[in-house]
């Protein structure tokens, strides 16, 4: 028989137990920001003294006062300028079909389960997927045109996917109103649908590209270079990024590259977070108008 | 209520050109949704014919059984053994940071969060995991390495140490937000008993929430140590180039991912040993990572029939 007192006691030892374990689960969320934050700190404060227009302006030196960022810079754009428009493409089209006009099926199981296993292969595996098929069997080499089609590749599922999703964000209610002026179902998609998920198919896409910029795995096993002094001049041309500049910094004996590396992460960041903001306001603009 | 396209007929308005577009559409579609079986096709394809001709060289059973990994050595030796052990040890290790961490964040945003503090971790989780690899690998080299010397003054430059800590700092993010979509998909009516019942918070958590969502938890654990597993450029940079077998987070390790990128680095030609050495490891790699997601899409399948 358990007494009022008794219960009186268990029951404040169990707010007090949940008192206890809510602080211990709030300072594990509060971990991974912490973390965010130091490390950006640390890299911020790294960085301090060795960014300036110089560094953005001029090219890779092997004295660590004159290296510079343009080559990776201008490579990482030329990267995205392939990757980019043709995972785009590539992606809204998987989309389209899958959402519109796939029917239920062996073939379609087949894509879908196979869209969510290459989502979930390591991106260096796509390097060595571009090393054996763009590299070597086609023979684009060592060049950029091989970098941004890996990259087309790696990014692809992740714009799939978001494609799918502003599909089905489409209203019923508007496809139905096309088929009832006696549209047919393609004419639908490309007047109705499509502009109707554009922005979310874009938002996606570009969350996709600001992946990709940061990708430095797949496009080493490609065959960017560490150290050029020159921009590349045409598809076929070698080239650099900016995650692989950071990583050539990074490992060079000399302490001071530390520093030229740090400053490269505040360059990459900032422009991934401008990728990023441009995703999140087109997201924004566009949300509240249906 | 399902509607359908009006369907061509003789009469019909779509001839010429529309009829033309709407006939072709859907096949052209098709051709191009069938590119993303061709990639899986072609890893698959690529490295397992680049295996094959590695296989001719070396007998599979010395890359299995063989303890040493020297491919680049003048005496050669092929066991792959040391380069697995290299990324089990990452991957555990990320798991010991990651899996308490991650579940904590999960529970205080499913149980405990109220809306506005959501508001604000959710999308600084999401930068968390946004940042690119390579720069938790210099922030591993630069800022956990030294930190981590000050504890252990006999830790190498290189450890694979730093470099769990800071993939299992990498997988906290994908954990805490897989396993919240679980937890939050645990239907309300099941706490609204408990708390009927007198419960408090903690125990809704632990003893109502926690056991109905966790197989769905247990999926994304094992999604995220696959992706500790590929994770490549953390371990290139801070946990060195040293394959071997004797399990001391304080040395130096190779990890799979990490051969892999040594040996691209160097201009190796094609056809040579050393160049379809990493085309075998990464066919190992990932048969490995390929079974895990496999795994983890099993385990959730269960998890959504049991909520239902």
């Amino acid at each position: 028989m358990i007494t009022g007192e008794a219960l009186r006691r268990r029951v404040i030892r169990r707010k007090r137990r949940d008192a206890v374990f809510h602080g211990i689960f709030l300072m594990c969320a509060l971990a991974g920001v912490a973390v965010l934050f130091i490390l950006l700190l640390d890299v911020v404060k790294k960085s301090a003294g060795w960014l300036d227009i110089g560094f953005i302006t001029s090219f890779d030196s092997r004295k660590f006062e004159e290296a510079g960022m343009a080559a990776g810079i201008v490579g990482s754009l030329c990267l995205i300028a392939i990757a980019a428009p043709l995972s785009f493409v590539l992606g809204v089209a998987t989309a389209v079909y899958l959402e519109e006009f796939a029917k239920p099926g062996r073939i379609n199981w087949l894509i879908q389960t196979n869209i969510s296993n290459l989502a979930g292969v390591p991106s260096i595996v796509y390097g060595l997927l571009g090393l054996a098929i763009f590299v070597r069997y086609l023979g684009f080499g060592r060049s950029v045109l091989s970098g941004g089609l890996t990259l087309t590749l790696l990014i692809l599922p992740i714009v799939i996917v978001a494609s799918r999703e502003a599909i089905r964000a489409v209203p019923a209610g508007l496809r139905h109103a096309s088929y009832a002026l006696g549209a047919g179902k393609w004419t639908t998609v490309l007047r109705v649908v499509l502009p109707s998920a554009l922005p979310g198919m874009l938002t996606g896409s570009i969350l996709a590209v600001s992946r990709a910029l940061g990708e430095t795995a797949p496009i080493l096993i490609v065959g960017a270079v560490t150290y050029t002094a020159k921009l590349p001049q045409s598809l076929f041309d070698s080239f650099t990024a900016m995650p692989i500049q950071i990583y050539n910094w990074t490992g060079l004996p000399k302490e001071e590259f530390r520093h030229v590396a740090a400053a490269g992460i505040v360059v990459l960041m900032i422009v991934l977070l401008s990728v990023n903001a441009l995703a999140i306001m087109l997201r924004n603009k566009y949300s509240g108008k249906r | 209520m399902q509607y359908n396209a009006p369907v061509k007929t003789e009469s019909s308005p779509y001839a010429g050109r529309t009829g033309l577009a709407e006939w072709l559409a859907p096949k052209i579609l098709l051709a191009v949704s069938l590119l993303s079986i061709a990639t899986t096709a072609g890893i698959v394809v690529i490295l397992l014919t680049e295996s094959c001709a590695f296989f001719q060289e070396v007998s599979i059973r010395e890359f299995l059984t063989n303890p040493k990994w020297t491919p680049l050595f003048a005496s050669r030796n092929f066991g792959v053994a040391p380069l697995v052990a290299g990324t089990a040890m990452v991957t555990a290790g990320a798991c010991v940071v990651a899996v308490p961490l991650g579940l904590g964040c999960a529970i205080y945003l499913s149980e405990y969060a109220p809306e506005r503090v959501r508001r604000i971790l959710k999308p600084l989780l999401e930068i968390l995991a946004g940042i690119p690899t390579i720069v938790y690998g210099y922030f591993a080299l630069t800022a956990v390495t030294p930190f981590l010397t000050l504890i252990f003054p006999q830790i190498k430059l290189f450890n694979a140490l730093s470099a769990s800590i800071v993939v299992g700092i990498m997988i906290l993010p994908m954990i805490a937000s897989l396993s919240e979509d679980a937890m939050s998909a645990v239907p309300s009516v099941m706490r609204d008993a408990a708390y009927a019942l007198g419960s408090t918070r903690l125990e809704v958590a632990l003893k109502v929430v926690f056991p109905a969502a966790f197989s769905g938890i247990t999926a994304s654990v094992v999604l995220a140590l696959s992706r500790a597993a590929g994770e490549t450029m953390i371990v290139t940079l801070a946990a060195g180039a040293l394959p071997n077998l004797n399990f001391n987070y304080l040395d130096s390790i190779q990890t799979m991912t990490a051969y892999i990128v040594q040996v691209s680095k160097g201009d190796t030609p094609r056809g040579s040993i050393e160049y379809l050495t990493i085309f075998a490891v990464g066919l190992t790699l990932f048969a490995i990572t390929f079974l895990m997601n496999i795994l983890a899409k099993f385990i959730s399948e269960r998890f959504k029939e049991e909520i239902r």
